[in-house]
């Protein structure tokens, strides 16, 4: 087992250094926009001293780099910084920054839990649906039940999401009004009341991921059945259906873990579009919301964790792919 | 949850319904062997079938019925289901012409093809003719405001509800006509889309070839840029550039459609690269690249005479999958706000403008059509293009069961 966890270390090491250059890239983006933030807080009237006191305050006046290195520190003890909308800008010229309320850490927060929630009702209903929907594809392929399930999936993968969040608030919630439409989602709310709002969007992201999760399924296992093996338990006169559950998924479960990770790494950071057309209030809307009122350091905490997710949940799907193969484990 | 219970109960009924079907069945005709060997499944699977076939029906004949002034909840089903039929039949005819007519080779084509591959080719074909002949075919310009015309006319052109004949989709909050701004979309929307493509396989695909061609510090440097590019989610990425690049716009004085283009196709040659990068290093280990080298020829010859001809299939699969992730990404920037720019006519910002229109359904059901026909000329396309390269795909790779 040593050379396995080398390479998981190698790997979780690659994965920092990735995270690391992200940082920068991000950093650097956000700090194309020209103008600066006390600028367009206090308008185009605003004396010089008072957008002086506001960018010593929030360390706009600091060289590039200096400031890089100051968020980046910041981040890793999990101070993220003050949020510029957040922050009570009267009150705050000329007193201590960040003092008050409104750190990034704080804003985002809860709304990183509320797109945790989402992703995880999705995964809850999509991957037992597409393993399922995936080994009856495989059983019973090339039957009209396999094509209707290929057309169906391959058109609700093809749609862009707005499309099919529409379709869904016009069916359930406007024609037949079963869910509520409106995502509106605050704390002190009850279990319950929280996933009746959650399942429409969870819904419609369902039916994105469970496509493409079942369709991987369904390749993973068809590409399995021309093995002797297999066709030693058919010839054992073993039921098709045992066939695949028993003989063909556990070798198939490599890729279909893998697509499922990285299907999750989706959820985490495509949930823009869907978050917006609920009005859910999660990271993905934050984000929207920061980009219009340039709120800097959300937004760069945002694209951060989003990129964190993302590296995380690819880097998780590496390491089973490789723990799975023996193969992978010896390169050539 | 009493629909639930109901929704369970029926399956329960149709579980019943196909035990006894095969038991009857059995019992009628003892030594046919279809029924003798029939799983329990496949007899569900018929019932299944039936059912769905007989609830379609059902609910077409409910969405057709009623009295067409007074609000119906089964419009849309009614909508969509003549929609699939007709291009159901729309893609058949289209098989059975190309099939009499043409070269030998395009007629093996066809009689090869599924029907959803020709569903796509003819939608393929339907959409360039819009996209190109816009000017001719829309009956409108894309921001003209009609004159002497009302607001919000309802698309159905049925006056009895606020319809119109002359405008048979209905016009939008300002008055321009929905009918001419859906065809300019083709042309705007799927025309940027296509651009951006290229651009993005011209700056991916030469990248990568040149990568698998030099290796060394050249690929290293490459390819961990990439990789530190594909680590940011590519809308977020596309979300921030936007922003960015939204406030330079006005004062560089170019068009941000521009940097759309140019953002969106940087992003995705990453994508791009990793393929050709690909491929290209299987190429090049070839022998004949070896004595192309030893023939002394240039970069730009082994590049260009001797891989991409042999990296052609591929790449031509994935130029058709990036097609629609561009398209999807230009679509979903123009949805939230920083995409194609008014007064182009595009789809993503059309939906955005009408969607709210979609609450009125229960009221006025025509009235909620307009924004879904925006969202759904997305997703035609889309799904039209996925249908071709998935047959594609299934062909070159000769996957038979």
């Amino acid at each position: 087992m040593g050379s396995v966890s080398k390479i998981i270390l190698q790997r979780l090491g690659l994965g920092l250094v990735t995270l690391f250059v992200v940082s920068i890239v991000i950093f650097t983006a956000v700090n194309l926009l020209p103008g600066d933030f006390a600028q367009s807080i206090l308008g185009q009237g605003a004396t010089k001293d008072a957008v002086e006191a506001i960018r010593k305050d929030l360390g706009l006046d600091q060289p590039f780099f200096a400031r890089y290195l100051d968020w980046l520190s910041g981040a890793v003890r999990g101070d993220l910084g003050t949020s510029f909308a957040a922050a009570n800008f009267s009150s705050f010229v000329g007193s201590d920054a960040g003092s008050g309320l409104g750190t990034v850490a704080q804003t985002i927060a809860p709304r990183f839990e509320n797109t945790m929630f989402l992703a995880g009702v999705t995964a809850m209903i999509a991957v037992p649906l597409a393993v399922f929907l995936g080994v009856l594809a495989a059983l019973y392929r090339e039957t009209i039940f396999d094509r209707a399930a290929n057309i169906f999936t391959l058109s609700s993968i093809s749609s862009p999401e707005f499309f099919l969040a529409y379709v869904l608030i016009l069916v359930l919630a406007v024609l037949n009004p079963i869910l509520p439409s409106l995502s509106n989602i605050f704390d002190g709310m009850s279990f319950s009341e929280r996933l009746e709002r959650t399942l429409l969007p969870a819904l419609t992201l369902t039916l994105i991921v469970t496509a493409h999760m079942m369709r991987m399924t369904r390749a993973a296992i068809i590409n399995l059945l021309a093995s002797p093996y297999i066709e030693m338990a058919r010839l054992k006169g073993i039921s098709p259906m045992r066939v695949i559950v028993k003989h063909a998924l556990p070798n198939a479960l490599a890729p279909i873990i893998n697509v499922i990770a990285l299907n999750l790494a989706y959820l985490i950071t495509g949930v823009v579009v869907v978050e917006t057309v609920f009005v859910y209030p999660g990271i993905g809307q934050l984000f929207v919301d920061s980009v219009k009122l340039r709120d800097i350091p959300v937004v760069q905490a945002c694209c951060l964790i989003f990129a964190g997710a993302y590296i995380l949940l690819n880097l998780a799907a590496d390491i089973m792919s490789i723990l799975s193969n023996p193969r992978l484990r010896h390169p050539k | 949850m009493s629909g639930f219970v109901t929704v369970v109960l029926f399956f329960v009924g149709m579980a019943v319904f196909a035990w006894a079907f095969r038991s009857v069945a059995r019992a009628l005709k003892p030594d046919e062997p279809v029924f003798r060997d029939m799983p329990y499944a496949t007899a569900f699977g018929y019932i299944f079938g039936l059912v769905a076939i007989m609830g379609a029906i059902w609910l077409y004949a409910l969405s057709r019925d009623a009295d067409p002034l007074v609000a119906n909840k089964y419009f849309f089903a009614g909508k969509a289901m003549e929609a699939f039929v007709l291009f159901t039949i729309a893609a058949w005819l289209f098989r059975v012409v190309g099939r009499s007519i043409g070269t030998n080779g395009s007629r093996k084509l066809f009689r090869q093809m599924p029907l959803t591959a020709s569903f796509g080719i003819l939608m393929i074909i339907l959409y360039s003719i819009a996209a190109i002949f816009a000017g001719v075919i829309a009956p409108y310009g894309q921001d003209e405001i009609i004159q002497g015309v009302a607001a919000n006319i309802v698309p159905g052109g049925n006056p009895a509800i606020g319809g119109n004949p002359e405008f048979p989709l209905g016009t939008d909050q300002l008055g321009r006509d929905l009918l001419s701004r859906l065809i300019y979309g083709a042309q705007n929307t799927v025309g940027i889309a296509f651009v951006t493509t290229l651009l993005a396989f011209f700056l991916g695909g030469s990248l990568g070839f040149l990568a698998a061609v030099l290796g060394g510090w050249f690929d290293q440097i490459m390819s961990r840029a990439v990789d530190v590019l594909m680590a940011i989610p590519s809308l977020i990425f596309a979300l921030l550039l936007m922003t960015i690049a939204a406030v330079w716009a006005p004062r560089l004085g170019i068009p941000l459609t521009l940097f759309m283009v140019v953002i969106i196709a940087v992003i995705d040659s990453t994508r791009v690269y990793r393929l050709a990068r690909a491929v290209g290093y299987n190429i090049v280990v070839m022998d004949y690249i070896e004595a192309a080298k030893l023939r002394g020829e240039g970069m730009g010859y082994l590049i260009f005479k001797e891989i991409l001809p042999n990296a052609t299939a591929p790449l031509l699969a994935e130029f058709g999958l990036r097609f629609c992730f561009v398209f999807l990404t230009i679509a979903s920037l123009s949805f939230l706000g920083v995409g194609i720019q008014p007064p182009l006519a595009d789809w993503g910002t059309m939906v955005r403008d009408l969607a709210q229109f979609i609450n009125f359904a229960a009221f006025a059901p025509q009235v909620a059509a307009a924004p879904l026909l925006a969202a759904g000329a997305i997703a035609l396309l889309t799904v039209a293009v996925n249908f071709v390269v998935d047959w594609m795909l299934h062909r070159s790779s000769g996957l038979k069961s």
